[in-house]
């Protein structure tokens, strides 16, 4: 049952053949049985799961039931559930309850599906491995020893252990695509603006942005048409018409037009990963399409880039946790200051304090003509880069991170060398594209992902060129064996 | 540049963040690492360019000036640390 596809499970229940209640109960049975060792979940939401899924038996037996009504998923818990815990994985937030849905949320409710439970993350998704969750590490059901990357590492263990059939994810720099390479999953980052940012915990606004995490592309369609669309409560959501992201996956890839940057394929990219890229893009050129080397020349700016505008707009997001209004307040403040420092310094955990820091000083007086606007003048050098080459191809493609999964504490006492992790996926955050992360083969037991860019708003093509590689492959239907 | 325990101390107060006096200088190392990486973006010339402030070059829409909210003061302040007759309480911060 946990093997089946949405459309699959979606044809289950509409035929009668299975309730939702029944469904969701197999999907919490194995949270049971397996969340004690992965630890994806930080809350496991049982009775209102099922109460959901009751509801959603009763539109069955109404027929007014939806594609996806009664189909268990999972939030990252980065999206605000009302009257459950919201906790960004941060001891700050460790006894919030939203009092109100994020708009993600609110939308895939609306379109009946169940919801497990939250995710691990790293907190306040600052981090590529799920090393720095208040809650502790999550593991990656393909070897517990090694990380599921970040931030949104619950929900790709979850989906990759099959305790969920989908997820929520959010992506500022990679959280998304990347743990859907190390997990064997695929995952999209749509478009800035694309879905709504209401009711999901800030990081970094100019460049998060939510997206699906599923098995296949076909069930990332489904998922991305329930959360995309405009919403007057998120001032930078785009008034655009959400086109039916299903209906191109069949078309053909004959004559399309793919980009290799060079960038991409140099130092620091694992012989191991190299290989596996090559592998499948072989594949795309006997699907018809062609390829050529293209170049992003300004890549090498993307981290520094990213470690100024990331770290600054996250202090200033993270000013609102202060100790009065909502989470962690520290004993017996002795003054106001106290209150705020204590409350703020016990709150946060290291990382989310060294970005604090390096953002409090990026923007402070003196420093912002160097840091700030500097990162966003070659902020613009990178987003040039790639509009240079969509003129040239209608899809980039390269490695979605330089390595498969590291071990647990590999990299964790060394912030510099886990920001490499995201050296492939920072750019498009930069640029506001579109990207993807699709399994595309194994070394040595470990899945890696292609990542495939599209121009703005160009989601359907990157489904579509997904779509039609997974129907000559199978990378994506491999499932740990402890988890079968 | 190089950040020392002074700034590191004067950062953390900037943004109100109690850090553990033994903890400094590991802070001070990794915030330097992390600027000596952000120090990569001077090797670039970008005296023309234009900052980029949305990717789409978006502008603020405007609406009209309605309530769109109701009053959930009740709500809002059930998840507050410290409250009283409707107001968040903190330390006395007048004499």
């Amino acid at each position: 049952m946990h093997n089946k596809t949405l459309s699959e499970l979606s044809a289950l229940l509409h035929n009668g053949d299975i309730t939702s209640v029944e469904l969701t109960q197999h999907f919490l049975n194995r949270i049971k049985t397996h969340n004690g060792n992965l630890n994806a979940f930080i809350s496991v939401t049982e009775e209102s799961a099922l109460a959901q899924a009751a509801a959603a038996d009763k539109q069955f037996a109404d027929k007014t039931a939806g594609k996806l009504t009664g189909i268990p998923m999972a939030h990252k818990d980065i999206f605000c559930t009302k009257g459950v815990r919201t906790s960004c994985a941060s001891k700050m937030l460790d006894k919030f309850v939203a009092p109100y849905d994020a708009t993600v949320v609110e939308k895939i409710a609306a379109s009946g599906m169940v919801m497990l439970g939250k995710t691990n993350m790293d907190e306040f998704a600052m981090g590529s491995s799920n090393e720095t969750s208040f809650y502790g590490p999550v593991k990656n059901p393909w070897d517990t020893e090694r990380v599921p990357g970040g931030s949104s590492g619950g929900s790709a263990a979850a989906i990759a252990a099959r305790l969920a059939p989908a997820a929520t994810g959010t992506d500022t720099g990679g959280s998304i695509r990347q743990p859907s390479s190390l997990c064997n999953l695929t995952g999209l980052k749509p478009t800035y603006g694309r879905v709504s940012r209401y009711g999901m915990i800030a990081f970094a606004s100019s460049l998060d942005q939510a997206g699906p995490m599923t098995a296949n592309a076909e069930d990332a369609a489904l998922l991305l048409n329930v959360m995309s669309g405009f919403d007057e409560r998120d001032s930078t959501s785009v008034e655009r018409d959400v086109p039916d992201y299903t209906a191109n996956l069949n078309d053909s890839l004959q004559g399309l037009r793919i980009g290799l940057p060079k960038e991409y394929f140099g130092e620091g990219l694992a012989p191991e990963v190299a290989e596996i890229i090559d592998v499948a893009i072989k594949e795309f050129e006997k699907l018809g399409a062609t390829v050529k080397e293209i170049s992003l020349p300004n890549t090498s700016l993307a981290i520094p880039t990213y470690y100024v505008v990331a770290p600054a707009e996250c202090s200033s997001n993270l000013s609102r946790m202060d100790g009065v209004r909502f989470g962690h307040r520290c004993e017996d403040p002795k003054d106001l200051l106290d209150l705020y420092q204590r409350s703020r310094g016990e709150g946060f955990g290291d990382e989310v304090k060294r970005r604090i820091m390096i953002g409090t000083y990026a923007l402070s007086a003196g420093y912002y003509d160097a840091y700030y606007l500097k990162a966003q003048k070659c902020r613009r050098l990178i987003s040039d880069d790639f509009q240079q080459a969509f003129e040239e191809v209608d899809v980039i493609m390269g490695p979605t991170a330089p390595t498969t999964a590291f071990k647990l504490g590999d990299k964790a006492d060394d912030p510099v060398a886990m920001y490499l992790a995201d050296i492939y996926t920072i750019n498009t955050n930069l640029a506001g594209l579109p990207g993807m992360s699709i399994p595309a083969g194994f070394a040595n037991g470990l899945p890696a992902g292609l990542q495939i860019i599209g121009n703005y708003f160009d989601e359907a093509r990157l489904l579509n060129v997904a779509h039609q590689y997974q129907q000559v492959t199978d990378w994506h239907k491999q499932i740990p064996t402890a988890f079968q | 540049m190089s950040l020392d325990k002074s700034d590191v101390e004067k950062i953390a107060h900037l943004a109100r963040l109690a850090i553990d006096e033994s903890t400094i200088p590991d802070y001070a190392r990794d915030l330097n690492n992390i600027l000596n990486l952000v120090e990569q973006m001077s090797a670039v010339n970008t005296d023309a360019v234009s900052p980029m402030a949305h990717p789409l070059d978006a502008h603020q829409r405007l609406r009209e000036d309605v309530v769109s909210e109701t009053d959930q003061r009740e709500l809002f302040q059930s998840i507050a640390p410290k409250t009283d007759a409707g107001v968040y309480l903190v330390p006395q911060v007048i004499e």
